[in-house]
């Protein structure tokens, strides 16, 4: 196991550096333009001009090497002196954004504390109660319990976040006035009080992605325990005397847990990459939001380099999700 | 769980169609059956429905606009006067015809990628990889670069709406089916170290049907669940690329463009999102029953009770 | 923070004129909201008119315009003219004076060094400067003393308000951007996201994207002013969320440019927490009629003037396709109050607006069918006209937008009637507006037959604007697809009034020469104006001192804004 870990990882690099390459190719193929957004007063020759200043006229090849450079070698060097205040070397290109132009790093950073909280939040409370949701509907199948489970979880899943969101907001917000419409991104919590308000505005938003996320989990937990609880162990414990609760909790759940250790790793990164509708539906201006932007607006480093994180994320936690195969299900082994 | 009637006397017939076997245990499942039924009332309403109700979807009736429901407009008509159930049986044909097709494709994609990488463990790797790369490929910019170098020539080929609704469905199926593969992946892992398929392996048996008879049976449940999310994963892609401006032409009514055109009103006319919304949910939750169904039927172990 | 005593007494009534015994920071905070989240506050950097806006309650030019279109003086203290000698006879020169006693709001003079520091900043060649084009023909820039600016043109300007005129181009703080100039303008961000102004509020906090807060400044030149000690600009969403904001919930107090449907906002007012307020600039939707013939089968040579377009070319068809829509309905389902009716490219300011073209307020559909019919273009079995085996078959294209659509969906419905086949096509505006050369779908290129979007001009003078339509201006492969003239329009008579205009100075004289040109534009249907599109913006009851203004930033005015008691 470990050696496989290690192999891995080695392999992870230039898989990495394929998936960065063909990101960029893309994004360079793509139409949009970083000066479409501006007023249609602003005349062709400046615009060409605004284009220039942000190099793009270089080739392609200069361009990547350059984003390269300044993501794998900068970047983690500026890192360094932030953590350890050390100085090394002289000022460095870090990858700038062309919308705002600051560092994107930077802007990342920024973002990244309200989409933990919101985005985050929202999908552990899913999976907290997608999981218990999961067993019991599959353990009293086509009880009431279930029924009910599974209309609100297609509901949940089959209803547009940009519908739920707006829904909450008109009833919370606009009939009763118990929540704010708006996140406020600069709120600070420092004692008790301000903790309530930081409740109340993440109520909303977390709820609609919680509920999005739990419809989902929850179907694939329960198809899982359904699938184990005909199995022949479960026969020969229960024959073995072994307690009900038992069988359940430790033989049957470990067991459908293995395929849905996937599901729920492969949504991790998703929470990174934040969640675009309900971002923008309650302003909460996370990652998400970071992303569309730059993309709408033809940011070619935001987007690129937020993709890249993206896509390390994801090798990251396949990676951990295949290593968990391992260990739930000793039977596995890629050695 | 259900009572499951168990066949009288099965020894003593005949044998027959292991398919009817399977239909027999189907029928006993009340959900599939009612989910059926309202699928297929869905399918008929969205195919042989604008025959019978005739307005046509983009007709403009300027001064009947916002109406309530009525006998001229049962679901009543929208901002511009069109009439809301023309639109929203025009709407279901795009979407459900999206919907199907695009979850299909990925799912088929999905789950050969996922068992072959399962099963051929030198092929895990790359495959693996290569699924990772499809995970991190930003969507948006994906689509405007297809949409950039393909939409002209199958207009010419094959006409606008056809050349749209082909486009859309490889976007969407091309780009949600990762997370079937990585799950069937995973199974197909577990289930080869299985007792039956070392049994079958060490008797000789092809891979090829040791795929098919042994492997796939048991990797279905999280299929069909994949199957149904699928479905409405793609009217929801569906209805997010119209938005965009990546869809079909904006007079081109779909489920989800309903939905998202009658948000704006939510206060004012509550209903108008009724209708879409409704068709949505409904139709996913008939999907899900029909595949909790099968997979019972599919099940030999609980079809032999 | 938000005291909101409602009371419909004279207070309200006199809310105009704000209190002259008002005090610096004495109304609070002020929350503003703009669906549209900056990304700068450095406007030179950035020319989007979220930038330009939000960046006007730090940073100020020398003039700007008033809600009515007029110049006033800002940090200047007097409008230079030929009549006051600000401006030399042959209008090559223009020669400003700052007010005594400015302060940048670290405590700092504002000295003319400041002004040619913002004129070289902006025109520095690597520096991809968005308003570069305000400084056009500017040969110099120079201090005639601490408080004097002479501007020198390289040729005589007729219209010399372009440099430190309007939100556009305000004055930057010499000293904070010295290290900023050319390609380093986008490294020094703390420069771009925090410069030091002049105007009402300071910047405390800014989150690209995301949200600015404001604080007063304390050297602001008027000791009384702004009232709200503290501001915050939040961005981001959309437009309808924007207005709930302010109309329904009440957590903010003013929201930027509306674009929702008229029944939507009406029914948000309806809740008495808010106003929505309407006024007009120069803004048109308009329909551009394609001359070239975008066929796909043309390769290099496509929607360029060497193949006239086959059906357009033919004025009786440009003409029947404008007589056919109805203008007023557009604007009822449309924009409301927000917009009005318009038969005209140019349809302000006042002097400029021509009365010729008035007919097409009037739908008429059946003198459309007639004129088709006695030009020739039959109508064949499925209702769609044809001449000489060419059917009235047309792709209508616009970006990507609600209203639009609305307006593409009843367009095609009238032009349907009218013997007309339309497919629609809108595109996302990222790419429409973009000028990728690479891309099929930009505005520019134009590969279909007619496309719908707005535009308008900056400040007052239509010369450039109406410039956009003179034959060299056409986007052809030759200019890499760049240029303003989509219609490719091409007339001689055209570009005769063009040349006239750039070396007319009398104003009555280039208003007759504007009307001109717009009116050979609308009478050779190259254009067909739709709406005259209003700005719309929302402010709650408690916030007074609120003057819209198109002419110039919105904000203009924030230092009089106040809370009303």
């Amino acid at each position: 196991m470990f050696n496989y870990t290690i192999r891995r990882s080695l392999l992870a690099v230039p898989t990495l550096l394929l998936i960065s390459l063909i990101i960029f190719l893309l994004l360079d193929l793509a139409p949009s333009d970083p000066t479409a957004n501006l007023p249609l007063t602003i005349p062709p020759e400046v615009r060409e001009k605004i284009r220039q200043s942000l190099g793009l006229g270089d080739p392609i090849y200069i361009r990547y090497i350059l984003w390269c450079k300044q993501f794998f070698i900068n970047e983690p060097l500026n890192i360094l002196e932030h953590i350890f205040g050390w100085q090394i070397g002289g000022d460095r290109l870090r990858v700038l954004s062309w919308q705002t132009r600051s560092p994107v790093v930077d802007l990342i950073v920024q973002r990244l504390p309200q989409t933990l909280w919101v985005v985050g939040l929202s999908y552990v409370l899913g999976i907290v109660i997608a999981v218990p949701i999961g067993v019991i509907s599959a353990y009293r199948q086509y009880s009431w319990f279930d029924q009910i489970g599974t209309f609100i979880s297609m509901v949940g899943f089959s209803v547009p976040t940009f519908f739920t969101g707006v829904l909450l907001i008109v009833i919370f917000s606009v009939w009763l006035g118990w929540f704010p419409s708006i996140y406020d991104t600069t709120h600070q919590v420092t004692d008790w009080s301000s903790f309530l308000v930081q409740v109340k505005q993440m109520i909303m938003p977390v709820s609609v992605l919680a509920l999005f996320n739990a419809a989902q989990i929850s179907r694939y937990m329960r198809a899982s325990m359904l699938d184990n609880l005909n199995q022949d162990y479960v026969r020969t414990a229960r024959a073995k005397g072994v307690r009900e609760r038992i069988v359940v909790l430790v033989h049957v759940l470990r067991n459908s847990l293995i395929p849905v250790t996937t599901v729920i790793a492969l949504g991790v990164p998703q929470v990174f990459g934040g969640a675009i509708i309900t971002e923008q539906v309650f302003k909460v201006n996370g990652l998400g939001q970071l992303l569309i932007i730059a993309i709408q607006g033809g940011d070619v480093p935001v987007v690129q380099t937020l993709t890249f994180i993206f896509a390390l994320l994801i090798v990251l936690f396949n990676l951990i999700a295949d290593v968990l195969y391992g260990v739930l299900d000793p039977r596995i082994r890629y050695d | 769980m259900t009572e499951i009637t168990p066949a009288p006397d099965t020894d003593l017939r005949p044998p027959r169609s292991q398919w009817l076997d399977v239909w027999d245990q189907f029928k006993t499942h009340r959900g599939a059956l009612w989910g059926m039924g309202f699928f297929v009332v869905v399918l008929l309403a969205v195919t042989i429905g604008p025959y019978l109700w005739t307005i046509e979807a983009q007709f403009i009736d300027i001064r009947a606009r916002n109406q309530g429901p009525s006998f001229a407009h049962p679901f009543g008509t929208d901002q511009l006067g069109r009439d809301t159930l023309s639109r929203v049986l025009a709407g279901g044909r795009v979407s459900l015809a999206v919907g199907i097709t695009a979850m299909l494709l990925a799912l088929g994609l999905g789950t050969l990628i996922g068992v072959i990488a399962g099963y051929f463990k030198k092929l895990d790797g790359p495959l693996m990889r290569f699924t990772d790369l499809f995970l991190a490929l930003p969507l948006l910019p994906l689509l405007l670069v297809i949409i950039m170098l393909f939409r002209d020539t199958l207009r010419a080929a094959v006409g606008p709406e056809t050349g749209i609704f082909i486009l859309i469905v490889l976007i969407i199926g091309i780009t949600s089916w990762m997370q079937t593969a990585r799950i069937v992946r995973g199974d197909v892992l577990a289930l080869k170290e299985r007792e039956f398929v070392l049994a079958s392996y060490s008797i000789g048996t092809p891979a090829r049907r040791m795929i098919l008879r042994h492997v796939l049976p048991n990797v279905l449940s999280p299929i069909m669940v994949s199957a149904t999310l699928g479905i409405a994963n793609a009217i929801i892609t569906e209805s997010a690329l119209s938005f965009l401006g990546l869809g079909f032409p904006s007079d081109f009514p779909t489920w989800g463009r309903l939905l998202f055109d009658s948000t704006d009103y939510l206060q004012q006319y509550p209903e108008r999102v009724l209708w879409p919304g409704l068709a949505i949910s409904l139709t996913v939750l008939s999907v899900n029953y029909i595949g909790d169904g099968l997979r019972d039927a599919l099940d030999p172990r609980i079809r032999g009770r | 923070m938000k005291i909101r005593t409602l009371t419909l007494s004279a207070v309200a009534a006199m809310a105009i004129a704000p209190s002259a015994h008002a005090e610096r920071g004495s109304s609070g905070h002020v929350n503003i909201i703009y669906w549209q989240a900056p990304s700068t506050l450095n406007p030179y950097l950035s020319g989007g008119t979220k930038e330009l806006e939000s960046s006007s309650l730090v940073l100020e030019p020398l003039a700007r315009y008033n809600e009515k279109g007029a110049m006033v003086p800002w940090l200047a203290e007097s409008v230079p003219t030929v009549e006051n000698g600000g401006v030399s006879a042959d209008l090559t020169t223009i020669t400003w004076k700052l007010k005594p006693g400015l302060k940048w709001s670290d405590d700092t003079p504002v000295t003319s060094a400041d002004v040619v520091f913002s004129w070289k900043y902006c025109t520095h060649p690597e520096g991809g400067c968005a308003q570069n084009e305000k400084y056009n023909d500017v040969k110099s820039v120079e201090a005639l003393d601490d408080l004097t600016v002479k501007v020198t043109f390289g040729l005589s300007k007729p219209f010399p308000y372009g440099p430190f005129v309007g939100a556009q181009s305000p004055i930057l703080q010499a000293k904070q951007f010295a290290d900023c100039l050319g390609a380093k303008a986008p490294e020094c961000t703390e420069a771009n996201f925090g410069p030091i102004g002049t105007g009402p509020f300071t910047v405390k906090e800014f989150r690209p994207n995301d949200v600015i807060s404001f604080e007063a400044n304390q050297n602001y030149r008027d000791p009384a002013k702004p009232a709200f000690a503290t501001a915050t600009l939040k961005g981001g969403g959309e437009a309808t969320a924007a207005a709930r904001s302010v109309l329904e919930t009440g957590e903010f107090d003013y929201a930027w440019n509306m674009q929702l449907a008229p029944d939507v906002i009406k029914a948000m007012e309806a809740k008495g927490k808010g106003k929505v307020v309407a006024a007009f600039g120069t803004l048109v939707e308009r329909i551009m009629i394609n001359f070239t013939n975008p066929a796909p089968g043309l390769g290099a040579e496509r929607a360029t003037a060497k193949h006239p377009h086959p059906i357009l070319s033919d004025i009786t068809v440009r003409k029947a396709l404008s007589m056919a829509i109805d203008r007023k309905l557009l604007v009822e389902i449309g924009y409301g109050s927000a917009g009005r009716p318009t038969c005209n490219v140019l349809p302000a300011p006042e002097i400029y607006k021509s009365s010729a073209n008035n007919a097409c307020l009037v739908q008429d559909v059946e003198g459309a069918k007639k004129l088709l019919e006695e030009t020739g273009w039959k109508a064949g079995a499925d209702g769609v006209r044809a001449k000489d085996g060419m059917r009235l078959s047309l792709l209508y294209q616009t970006s990507t937008n609600a209203v639009r659509q609305d307006f593409q969906a009843l367009i095609k419905q009238w032009w349907k009637e009218i013997g007309v086949e339309i497919e629609l096509r809108n595109i996302d505006a990222s790419v429409f507006f973009g000028s990728d050369p690479g891309s099929p779908d930009t505005f520019q290129k134009f590969f279909a037959d007619v496309e719908m979007y707005a535009n308008n001009f900056d400040g007052t003078d239509p010369e450039a604007y109406m410039s956009n339509w003179s034959c060299k201006q056409a986007p052809r492969p030759e200019t890499q697809w760049q240029g303003n003239n989509m219609p490719r329009y091409c007339s001689k008579e055209y570009d005769g009034l063009v040349a006239e205009m750039a070396t007319t100075g009398d104003l009555n004289e280039r208003a007759r020469l504007a009307k001109a040109m717009n009116d050979k534009l609308m009478q050779d249907y190259a254009i067909l104006p739709l709406v005259d599109r209003g700005r719309v913006s929302a402010h709650s009851n408690t916030l007074g001192g609120v003057v819209l203004n198109t002419w110039d930033s919105e904000l203009w005015n924030v230092a009089d804004w106040f809370r009303k008691k």
